[in-house]
């Protein structure tokens, strides 16, 4: 017996069940952080809104009449970032709606899976943030208190009311109500400096920073030339998580927020595991994450008094970077395949267009974080984008698309 | 050694099999008791057939001429008698015209076959006449006529030869064992080409690429070529595929980009020709051997054959034949023409070896399920893949909508098939299949519309 197929005859071996699999994998450091800083809720709301976007999405399927695809795991995925984008003191109804915006609305309403032009877990939180303001949207946010220490967190609850919380201000509403604050002014930032200069004495951190930089450079270079991906990933990621991210409570994730946005730390591992696996694309974090950092330190703000802040501040600048929700969004937001741009350059024009987003919106606009929005807005550009940097066919100067935009 | 540089996209696809068919000599297949030769077995019209049954022939007997300037001859591979001239099946899908020849087992020859020829005073007419008459066309895959890419137009020129050795498909060894056992048969073919292309007694620059995981065959064409003061330089190119796709080869080599195929693009539109070291040993055979094109090595492999092998077969040898000798294991197998990534998957062994038949693969499969794939997920890994730097998940889901214009807007004509979109697809479309489709559909298109514009001219 013959079986008979159209070429190629081998593949990869890629499928899109390992891809977002490989992605609910990477989030998991940074679920076990907000584990660890919100206490139990935090894997209440995670697991409620992960069952809730697999069951709406199941029921809408069937409903449609097509095949029940929730097994490929992007379901999951959603009602992680969903659950991550949430206080962990929300109510169970809370992601059980979000989650039938985010699959019903954003995703299953435009065609499932591949179809969809918005991210469908910031959708549901956009969503949320109006039709429950008090509960997303507050001014002071609980984490478990920083006296209950080791696993002894995990018994605790956030829960409004609740004896073990404490509630503050996070970092970002901090700096935005008083944005010419001096940085031991914001909470979470002690102590300062990147592991190396913590566990070494400064001499020694520099060398040994020295040498980060030299193996990171390595690393690029035989990426470059050799394709060895993962000594590229590998020596970014070391010169990052060791000489470059502070170690303060602020990175580490010990400060009040959504349950899995605090700990760049953790989120930028589970991003660099992403990007060696190829499940993302480096251009869009890095153009995201620099746009913000370079914009935030350098455009005038008003301080407290109204007097007008220009000049460059590097403290404001680790606020918006390492304090808010950048990183949770440059590695597992704006990332989103199917809302981002085909090719490398829409990628980098994407991360700048969303970069510029959340920077103003930070700096100017009304709300205190602008991570959600920003990706959002990007998101609506994306088919002008793509449209704008299409390539050109080999050997040609036509462009591989039509020169007005097809259905 | 050129500036390299370095073409968009490509993969490398994992290849237990090269690993597996590289250390295996060329050995001599067993003689077929019917030769089928198709007259169809290059790009170009059809041989026109020169015996009719019944008919005795020899062994390098012309069986069939040239259908016109862009076609070759076809001669027979053994001495016997006629059985027929009829239809056989083409890998295509389609039935050729082709001359049915039962072996008598005795190899008479026609006169000088196999024989040393002196063929240092040929000049370049010469050698192109000699290269169509031994029914030569490139042995790479493609089966253009070698000798029409050896007459460039006065208003393109050529500078540079190519000899593409870079077997950059994986399973394959053919070539490279053909380098490495015939390296200065190849050499010497090289010369011929290079003289066939003479400007002003001038001989273009040559150069024979392979791929770096062939050390050994570039050594060997090395020291071939100064042996024979072929004055060719042998460049070694990084392993990834499609390395020996003609357009990503020059462009490697030369820098030259040529244009798509929308714009009509050949090789010679930037002054290069491209010919399979297949090919030039071919030459060699046929000008310096008196042995027209009756044979050709070929890699037979895949994890269904249990004697994996480079032979030399004669062409119109059937598959099934061939096979039988390799141990092939019962099951249900996929059986591909050529490469795993361009190959055709035939659903009968009831077809020949034919002049552009560089491999035979049997591979397990499961009898699989219809085709089930995914949505596309925008991972926008086809478009870093894609050599020619299209957008292939536009074409897939422009082919699946059935809007097969819109292809032709997003350069579907452009695609080279070369499969490497499809080998990274996560949701494992079938993109090459969609493109294959696209160009059909839009064809026939095409040919409805003309001939209506024919009918309405007749008609006025």
């Amino acid at each position: 017996m013959r079986v008979v197929r159209v070429s190629p005859h081998r593949s990869e071996g890629e499928s899109i069940p390992l891809i977002m699999w490989t992605v609910v994998l990477a989030l998991l450091p940074a679920f076990a952080v907000g584990l660890y800083v919100f206490g139990w809720r935090a894997a209440y709301v995670t697991v409620l809104s992960a069952a809730s976007c697999v069951g709406w999405e199941a029921l809408i399927q069937k409903l449609r009449g097509v095949r029940v695809t929730v097994a490929d795991g992007s379901a999951v995925v959603s009602g992680v970032l969903l659950a991550f984008v949430l206080p962990a003191s929300v109510s169970w109804y809370v992601p059980v709606v979000g989650a039938f915006v985010a699959m019903g609305i954003a995703k299953q309403a435009f065609g499932g899976l591949g179809a969809n032009f918005f991210n469908p877990a910031l959708v549901a939180r956009v969503f949320l943030q109006f039709a429950f303001p008090s509960q997303v949207n507050m001014p002071e946010w609980p984490i478990v208190a920083p006296q209950v220490t080791g696993l002894a967190r995990l018994a605790k609850s956030v829960a409004p009311g609740s004896p073990d919380a404490v509630t503050s201000a996070t970092p970002l509403a901090v700096l935005k109500a008083n944005p010419g604050a001096a940085w031991e002014a914001i909470p979470g930032s002690q102590p300062f400096g990147p592991p190396l200069a913590w566990l070494l004495p400064a001499g020694a951190a520099w060398a040994v920073f020295a040498l980060l930089v030299a193996f990171a450079a390595a690393g690029i270079y035989l990426e470059a030339t050799r394709g060895k991906r993962l000594a590229a990933v590998a020596g970014v990621g070391a010169l990052l998580l060791f000489g470059v991210v502070p170690t303060g409570d602020i990175s580490f994730g010990l400060v009040p927020g959504c349950i899995g946005e605090t700990s760049a730390w953790a989120l930028l591992l589970g991003g660099l595991a992403l990007v060696y696996y190829r499940c993302i694309n480096w251009r869009l974090p890095l153009a995201y994450i620099v746009t913000v950092a370079v914009l935030a330190s350098v455009l005038p703000t008003r301080a407290g008094d109204g007097s007008l802040v220009v000049g460059f501040s590097f403290e404001r600048t680790l606020v918006h970077v390492f304090g808010g929700g950048l990183f949770l969004g440059a590695f597992f937001m704006i990332t989103d395949m199917v809302t981002s741009p085909l090719t490398s350059k829409g990628q980098v024009a994407f991360g700048v267009i969303a970069g510029v987003m959340a920077a103003l919106i930070r700096l100017y606009a009304g709300y205190p974080e602008g991570v959600c929005y920003s990706i959002l807005l990007a998101n609506a550009t994306r088919p002008l984008v793509d449209r704008l940097t299409m390539p050109t066919v080999f050997g040609s100067r036509r462009r591989a698309a039509p020169a007005r935009p097809a259905g | 050694m050129p500036n390299l540089l370095r073409f968009h996209g490509g993969v490398h696809p994992h290849d237990d099999e090269k690993p597996r068919t590289r250390g295996l000599p060329i050995e001599t297949a067993a003689a077929p008791a019917t030769a089928v030769l198709p007259l169809l077995q290059h790009i170009g019209a059809p041989s026109k057939p020169v015996v009719k049954k019944g008919d005795q022939v020899l062994r390098g007997q012309a069986v069939a001429e040239a259908g016109g300037f862009v076609s070759v001859p076809v001669h027979s591979p053994v001495s016997g008698k006629v059985a027929d001239v009829g239809k056989c099946l083409h890998p295509l899908g389609m039935s050729v015209d082709a001359v049915v020849i039962e072996n008598d087992g005795r190899d008479a020859s026609v006169p000088g076959f196999g024989e040393p020829v002196d063929a240092s005073s040929l000049d370049a007419k010469a050698i192109r006449d000699r290269i169509r008459d031994a029914g030569i066309c490139g042995m790479g895959g493609a089966g253009f006529p070698t000798h029409v890419k050896l007459s460039p137009p006065a208003d393109k020129p050529v500078d540079t030869l190519v000899v593409n050795g870079a077997e950059c498909e994986p399973a394959l060894s053919a070539d490279h064992r053909l380098m490495l056992e015939h390296a200065e048969g190849v050499a010497s073919g090289v010369r011929l080409l290079q003289r066939a292309l003479a400007r002003d007694g001038r001989l273009p620059k040559t150069f024979l690429a392979v791929e770096e995981n062939k050390p050994d065959a570039a050594a060997a064409m090395r020291s071939a070529c100064s042996k024979l003061s072929v004055d060719c330089e042998v460049v070694e190119l990084p392993v990834r595929y499609p390395q020996g796709a003609e357009k990503q080869l020059i462009y490697a080599l030369t820098g030259r980009k040529v244009p798509p195929q929308s714009e009509r693009g050949l090789p010679m539109d930037v002054s290069v020709v491209v010919q399979n070291v297949g090919t030039a040993f071919a030459v060699h055979e046929a000008l310096e051997r008196g042995k027209p094109l009756v044979e050709r090595v070929l890699t037979v492999a895949g994890d269904a054959v249990g004697r994996a092998a480079n032979v030399r077969a004669r062409i119109g040898t059937p598959i099934a034949e061939l096979l039988a000798a390799r141990d092939v294991s019962p099951g249900p197998t996929r059986l591909v023409l050529g490469g795993p990534m361009m190959g055709l998957a035939q659903f009968t062994d009831e077809l020949p070896v034919m002049k552009t038949t560089s491999g035979v693969l049997v591979e397990r499969r499961e009898e699989e399920e219809p085709d089930r794939f995914g949505p596309c997920i925008r991972c926008a890994r086809c478009v870093e893949a894609c050599p020619m730097q299209l957008v292939p998940t536009r074409l897939s889901v422009l082919a699946e909508a059935g809007l097969f214009d819109a292809m032709a807007e997003w350069g579907v004509v452009d695609c080279i098939e070369c499969g490497c979109c499809a080998y990274v697809c996560p949701a494992r479309r079938p993109i090459v299949h969609q493109v294959k489709l696209g160009k059909w559909m839009l064809g026939q298109a095409q040919k409805k519309a003309a001939a209506a514009a024919a009918a309405k001219g007749g008609a006025s």
